[in-house]
């Protein structure tokens, strides 16, 4: 209830390898408005915050994306999300 | 079967790891192990960086092999991944299946590897021999198609 009457829910994000490295942090907890309910809604407007996030998402189909540790497509609902991931395409093994 | 995986910076003992498999078992036919190593990429390397998602590292590699359990009669799978600096000649990740017949074994360990390169969240970043840092390394679309083919 407490949610639709405010703008904002803080969300934590967390980054790995060159997206962190843009971005300038590893994690972060960031008031995110309502109106991004999707992990592609959340890149734009992560984009516009400033030119690291805009440099991270610069190519925004190679970044992956997860929400509570499980990987995610870009159309993927951030309802009930505890930590949402941004990572380049992963390279071990 | 429930399969064994572990994220460790420490290094790993193959023959340990098989061992444990096959301890006081004698149902077990086959024995697949696949360890990858930092090569030094022709003397231009001095080390991988290894960064990985903790937390979710762990879940996904047990996410792929549950599925690996569920497609193969295994009696036994076991998954390490390395991460932290790790020098040519190292060893970065194992595989290990168990089954009663090679076929099983075989598959379970390639479908593994196949799946960990392109799921499990780890990245590796070049340290090269003249001192500097070198870029991330770039995922390679072979892996994508290596993957795939299990579908």
């Amino acid at each position: 209830m407490i949610d639709s009457l405010t703008e904002t829910r803080p969300l934590k994000l967390v980054y790995f390898a060159w997206v962190r490295e843009r971005i300038g942090v590893a994690e972060e907890t960031v008031e995110v408005p309502h109106e991004a309910r999707t992990v592609a809604d959340l890149v734009n407007w992560l984009r516009g915050r400033d030119e690291g996030y805009e440099m991270a998402f610069e190519n925004a189909a190679i970044v992956r994306a997860a929400i509570d540790h499980v990987h995610v497509k870009p159309e993927a609902s951030l309802a009930g999300a505890r930590e949402i991931a941004f990572f380049p395409p992963m390279t071990g093994g | 079967m429930f399969p064994v995986v572990r994220i460790q910076r420490e290094d790993f003992d193959l023959n340990a790891e098989v061992k444990a498999l096959s301890r006081d078992r004698v149902d077990i036919g086959a024995v697949v192990t696949f360890a990858g190593l930092c090569r030094d990429e022709g003397g231009k390397l001095a080390a991988l960086e290894l960064e990985h998602y903790p937390g979710m590292a762990e879940a996904e590699i047990g996410r792929v092999a549950a599925e690996a359990v569920e497609r193969w009669p295994l009696t036994g799978l076991v998954a390490i991944h390395r991460y932290g600096l790790i020098r040519p000649g190292e060893q970065i990740v194992l595989v290990v299946a168990t089954s009663r017949h090679r076929r099983a074994a075989f598959e379970a360990a390639e479908f593994l590897m196949d799946y960990l390169k392109t799921r499990a969240p780890f990245w590796k970043r070049e340290h090269l021999s003249d001192g500097t840092i070198g870029g991330w390394v770039e995922a390679k679309a072979d892996d994508d198609t290596a993957a795939a083919r299990w579908n």
